[in-house]
């Protein structure tokens, strides 16, 4: 294990979120304000409580888990994705490194990334309402597998990508109305019939479900089910990135 | 001794069937310095980057310190640095950030005192806060011959290291060569100038369409297809070549004021006495004489052009 490549790598890709500190962390602390300020003040002093708990504070877990999804697949994408373009990949190709480290450098430094952003999330929250988190190893292990997950899926959208806009094509399409259609801004017992059953085929339910119930003890699914949902997500994308590692696809000509 | 890089029969096809490397069979000394010499799109930086592990070798095989570059990949590789023949940076980064970078995925400890040595040598120490895209073109280049050269290479592949660089990067560039030739480590250099192959290398290897043409001491080289010629300086200017001389296929300049003839250097008798002593015979009387040996690019054009002629 050549553990001075990944440390290597690690380091460059903080350093990166560190240069552009502000950028980082501003932007999810100020959508995150401005969700409370629309959802929690304006639009959530006129929706009753939710299952026992107020409806400013209901929709805390769902942003941050919005935030940490979306900000592990574009760190970690363009973590690798950005090299590839200006080609200075080149020398990961020629360094004495495997691609499982090559993978764990990038993939840590974003899913270390998306928890940091997770966690300054939860801090602003605290300052518009009152959180208690009943669960918090549970809450702990669900935020942490979510990094981990969204990151590797992350990687492998940087490595299949070829142009800026396929960078974007699979948040922007796919990533985004999943998880506002996962539950993060309203229970899915809210939903008619119909809609309760479709919703259960959106992956994020379960998340998002495990998430607030580590949160509130309370979940749209069974919180075995959330767990489950999220180690096979995690389970898919390493056998993806194993697959990639297998066959060299677009990475090696 | 054994070789520090020994190709087998190494091929690359590409994607689209284009054969890059039609089964390369080559044998690096250590401590040597080798000039690939070839046109544009011989197969010189396919070769890098196939034995640097940038791309997959098709078939054959290559060991780099007895390493095979694929099986053994991490222990080839850790010996090998590359100086890549385009530019790639991270625009944004620090050059010593870049520099550390490369140290450490070559699984090298941190050593300032050794980084600090080599940006101070490419004149690098005082812009080591700079951002990257601050630099000029000249100094981006200096960059990354820091990062291939900061984790300690025994064999350095540079590709076309001084395409586009100024009189003093070139020149700062062969003293490092000579430094690192000096701690034994070896050198595979591309180029498209040929003076520079003449002046540094000790052996010359040409490659033409996907083909090791061949590989030789330089001095060899230039021996055996060296041809010399003479050059008659005339007191008096002739109308034409004397017939008593056409056995030595003489070149008459424009002006008439002066003779070439061409020889063999290789040859056991250059013919040179007989041709003084007929010059003499015929009554011309001689100002000067001088002789000139056909360069290292003169030679690579014959090869190449023979080739595509064959």
């Amino acid at each position: 294990m050549n553990l001075y490549a990944i440390r290597a790598i690690f380091v460059y890709e903080m350093k990166r979120f560190f240069r552009t500190l502000m950028e980082s962390l501003l932007s999810p602390v100020i959508s995150t304000c401005l969700y409370f300020v629309v959802f929690g003040t304006a639009i959530g002093s006129r929706i009753d409580q939710i299952e026992g708990v107020s409806y400013g504070a209901f929709i805390v877990p769902g942003l941050i888990m919005l935030s940490v999804m979306t900000q592990a697949i574009s760190n970690a994408s363009f973590g690798i994705y950005f090299p590839k373009f200006i080609g200075t990949i080149f020398e990961l190709f020629s360094a004495p490194v495997s691609f499982l480290e090559i993978v764990i450098g990038y993939v840590g430094a974003a899913a270390t990334k998306a928890m940091m952003i997770g966690v300054i999330i939860l801090i602003t929250a605290h300052f518009f309402v009152d959180i208690t988190i009943q669960h918090p190893l549970a809450m702990l292990a669900f935020l942490v597998l979510t990094c981990l997950s969204f990151s590797l899926f992350g990687f492998i959208i940087g490595i299949w990508a070829e142009n800026f806009q396929q960078l974007q094509l699979i948040p922007l399409l796919v990533i985004t109305p999943l998880v506002f259609l996962g539950g993060s801004f309203y229970s899915i017992s809210m939903l008619p019939p119909v809609w309760q059953t479709i919703t259960l085929f959106n992956p994020v339910v379960y998340l998002i479900s495990g998430f607030r119930w580590s949160f509130f003890g309370q979940a749209d699914v069974p919180v075995g089910l959330s767990l489950l949902a999220i180690l096979g997500f995690t389970a898919l994308c390493l056998g993806v990135v194993w697959w990639i590692f297998k066959t060299g696809y677009r990475i090696k000509s | 001794m054994s070789p520090i890089v020994e190709t087998t029969d190494l091929r690359k096809i590409y994607k689209g069937g284009f054969e890059a490397l039609k089964g390369i069979n080559l044998s690096i000394h250590e401590g040597e310095i080798l000039a690939l010499l070839g046109p544009n799109g011989a197969g010189k930086t396919t070769l890098i980057s196939t034995l640097c592990g940038i791309s997959q070798p098709t078939a054959g095989s290559a060991r780099v310190g007895g390493h095979d570059i694929v099986d053994d990949y991490r222990a080839a590789r850790s010996l090998v640095g590359l100086v890549p023949q385009e530019v790639a940076l991270e625009p944004f980064e620090k050059v010593i950030n870049c520099v550390n970078f490369s140290r450490g995925v070559f699984g090298k400890p941190k050593d300032d005192a050794l980084v600090e040595k080599i940006l101070r040598q490419l004149t690098l120490w005082d812009k080591r806060h700079a951002r990257i895209r601050e630099l000029s073109g000249g100094m981006k280049r200096r960059v990354l011959i820091a990062k291939a050269l900061c984790h300690e290479p025994r064999v350095l592949f540079l590709d076309e290291p001084t395409a586009g660089v100024d009189v003093e990067l070139r020149r700062d560039m062969w003293n490092i060569v000579e430094e690192l030739k000096a701690d034994g480590v070896t050198i595979i250099l591309t180029t498209h100038y040929i003076e520079e192959a003449e002046a540094i290398a000790d052996r010359v290897g040409v490659i033409n369409n996907g083909e090791l043409l061949l590989v030789e001491d330089k001095n060899a080289l230039m021996a055996r297809m060296g041809r010399k010629s003479l050059k008659i300086d005339l007191r008096e200017a002739v109308k034409e070549v004397p017939k008593a001389l056409s056995e030595y296929e003489l070149e008459r300049s424009a002006d008439g004021l002066s003779l070439t003839y061409h020889y063999d250097a290789r040859g056991e008798g250059t013919g040179i006495t007989r041709l003084l002593a007929a010059l003499a015979n015929e009554g011309m009387q001689l100002r000067d004489i001088h002789t000139s040996q056909s360069s290292l690019e003169e030679i690579f054009v014959d090869l190449v052009h023979q080739e595509d002629a064959a």
